[in-house]
């Protein structure tokens, strides 16, 4: 399960691989790069003008004022998933082991049917700004919320750390710049972001750097095709012939032999997914139910088209990038580690100025991706922990949004602090960490708030710890970080995902105290589904787009 | 929404049908999409010789073609839900919503 972790921990393969390379050889200033860098952060930066004027209430700040289109909200999803992990971190899977990069792509595109049929329409039913509002839908607001905002903010906070400090070290290896600038340049950028233009700045950042990413990608491929006379068998032999594993690279290598393994993993991505607050929150930007649902089929459909591109630059590269002796250095191996494929291949295919606008794009996805993570950990503070449990409803919504500025900045600032604590930390176990997390913690609190009835806040509560608590007991037994950081002899948990084990306990933990809470407030709680079920079924009453 | 209201709607024929509607499109898609993913995933850890074989004598493998059709598959599943839903679900709810506002 070594290139498993490999995956996971793609911020930290940056952190190792690159910053050997960067001190191996101080690189000079990419310009191109720079230059086209540039022009998205201006650009982006008069969007975020332009969505600050129209950004004054609450609903604004949080949901972008619920006026996004299903098209738009689909663009800007699919761009939360494509994000630099897995535009670097497949295709380096398909160029080493062929065949096992694409059990990633498919485990992550296969949630988004599940997550269209079972939860966006009832998401965006039921809920205003963030996930817990459903979760506290009817049940008790106070320790309901407490436990969803400390989900929340777990989550975002160990993912921003984990891209921070691959932002850092990738941009220092594709500009020339210094880790320190780095960092402080995307913390400094996300905070203008998310502070001044709120969810609509983030969105539409969102959506240029997909289309972006999209359009480069469909180059690359297009060119990798045409090299091949546009056929998908001539590139595949051609693959087999060159690769040190011959035709192996067209089947599984004994990536997920372990079925327990296969199923972990495949439930970790699945509902990992579903259970990212930023992710989630992007469903109340929408209208109503219709366009919720419409934004699922349209990211499905990009992602989808995404993923089958990457199996084409994947083995292109394989041909074109590892025959090339100039992208090897003096021992053989990939100059820049072996998540730089894409880049390498983007300069075999388009020369030094779509190498530049790949470096462009990989910086922006970063930017684009840590903006959404503040947003959703900013909402978090100011509408659940603020106005919900400490003001009880009572806050005014410039207040609220007062608060949810202070926790940006104060996100960002810890952002690029923790980013520059950990840059020469083994952080890998962190990024494997989230997605397990958000399956657990998140997940199966918020999939039996809608669908049982006889959910209560004591089994919400506790099914929401015991699946935080495992998640994170499991991880640091497993061999990623048993083994590899702490460097013990054996993992006392053989399992490198913890996701089967500490959903399966979360969900249990849930359904126990539920069942077994006897109180009058439990009944009451059980007694206030039928309500949210017609609700969440039907759309009566649930909050519109906000007009101005 | 009073409790007179809720019991309305709860015993109401087109709430009653919606549901019944609704439920059985995604529980038998969501059933549909898990046994394609985890189906592909069991395959890959008892079976994997047999997606390495090759699909037409050629380079190219049975497991590619089940990778790339899995995509296809996931997209029109969701295409199909998103159909049914805006012709059969929605018209319904439509016509529930306005009963019930009378």
């Amino acid at each position: 399960m070594k290139r498993l972790l490999a995956l996971f921990a793609l911020p930290c393969v940056f952190a190792t691989d690159l910053a050997l390379a960067a001190e191996g050889s101080a690189r000079p200033l990419n310009w191109n790069a720079i230059g086209m860098f540039l022009v998205f952060v201006l650009f982006t930066l008069g969007v975020t003008r332009w969505a600050a004027l129209r950004t004054r209430s609450a609903s604004d700040f949080y949901t972008a004022g619920g006026g996004m289109s299903g098209l738009q909200n689909g663009l800007a999803i699919a761009g939360d998933m494509i994000s630099a992990a897995s535009f670097l971190g497949i295709s380096a899977m398909m160029f080493l082991n062929g065949y096992d990069g694409l059990l990633y792509a498919l485990g992550v595109l296969a949630g988004w049917p599940i997550i269209l049929f079972l939860i966006a329409e009832r998401l965006r039913n039921l809920g205003k700004y963030t996930f817990a509002d459903v979760v506290s839908y009817r049940l008790e607001q106070t320790p309901v919320r407490l436990t969803s905002a400390f989900g929340t903010l777990t989550v975002a906070l160990m993912y921003l750390v984990a891209q921070m400090v691959g932002a850092g070290k990738l941009i220092e290896l594709l500009f020339g710049i210094s880790y320190l600038y780095a960092v402080m340049l995307v913390g400094v950028l996300m905070v203008f972001y998310v502070t001044f233009g709120g969810m609509l700045a983030t969105t539409w950042v969102q959506i240029i750097k997909a289309v972006m990413l999209l359009f480069g990608t469909s180059f690359m491929a297009f060119m990798v095709l045409r090299h091949f006379g546009f056929s998908t068998e001539a590139m595949f032999a051609g693959a087999s012939a060159v690769h040190a594993k011959g035709s192996a690279i067209m089947a599984p290598g004994g990536l997920l032999s372990n079925p327990i393994d296969a199923i972990s993993l495949g439930l970790g991505m699945m509902f990992g997914t579903a259970g990212l607050p930023h992710i989630l929150m992007r469903f109340f930007t929408v209208s109503d139910a219709k366009e919720a649902r419409k934004s699922v089929f349209y990211a499905t459909g990009f992602i989808g088209y995404f993923y089958l591109l990457l199996i084409v630059v994947g083995f292109g590269a394989i041909v074109m990038v590892g025959t090339d002796p100039a992208f090897r250095d003096a021992s053989g191996a990939i100059i820049g580690g072996g998540n730089m494929i894409a880049v390498h291949l983007a300069q075999a295919v388009g020369g030094n100025l779509f190498l530049g606008f790949i470096s462009a794009v990989a910086f922006a996805t970063i930017l684009a991706v840590v903006a959404g993570l503040a947003l959703s950990g900013a909402s978090a503070v100011s509408h659940d922990l603020y106005a919900c449990v400490l003001r009880k409803g009572q806050a005014s919504e410039q207040q609220e949004m007062r608060v949810s500025r202070i926790a940006t900045l104060c996100i960002g600032v810890l952002a690029i602090v923790l980013g520059l604590l950990f840059e020469s930390q083994n952080i890998a176990f962190l990024s494997g960490l989230v997605l397990a997390i958000a399956a657990s913690v998140n997940f199966p609190v918020l999939f039996l708030s809608m669908f049982w009835k006889g959910l209560t806040t004591r089994g919400a509560v506790t099914g929401s710890l015991a699946g935080l608590v495992s998640a994170i007991v499991l991880l640091v037994l497993s061999p990623a970080v048993w083994v590899n950081v702490l460097h013990h002899e054996r993992a006392l948990f053989p399992y490198s995902n913890p996701a089967l084990f500490s959903m399966s306990l979360a969900f249990f933990s849930a359904w126990l105290f539920s069942v077994t809470d006897t109180s009058a407030r439990a009944e009451l709680e059980r007694g206030r589904y039928l309500a949210q079920f017609i609700r969440s079924m039907t759309g009566i009453g649930a909050s519109g787009a906000s007009k101005h | 929404m009073t409790p007179q209201d809720i019991e309305q709607i709860r015993q109401h024929p087109d709430f009653v049908q919606l549901v019944r509607r609704k439920q059985n499109l995604y529980w038998s898609l969501t059933l549909a999409m898990l046994v394609i993913y985890y189906g592909f995933v069991l395959l890959v850890a008892f079976s994997p010789s047999t997606l390495g074989r090759s699909l037409s004598g050629g380079v190219t493998t049975v497991g590619m073609l089940v990778g790339v059709a899995i995509v296809l598959l996931a997209f029109a599943l969701t295409g199909f839900y998103v159909y049914r839903a805006n012709n059969v679900i929605d018209p319904l709810n439509e016509k529930l919503k306005q009963e019930c506002a009378q």
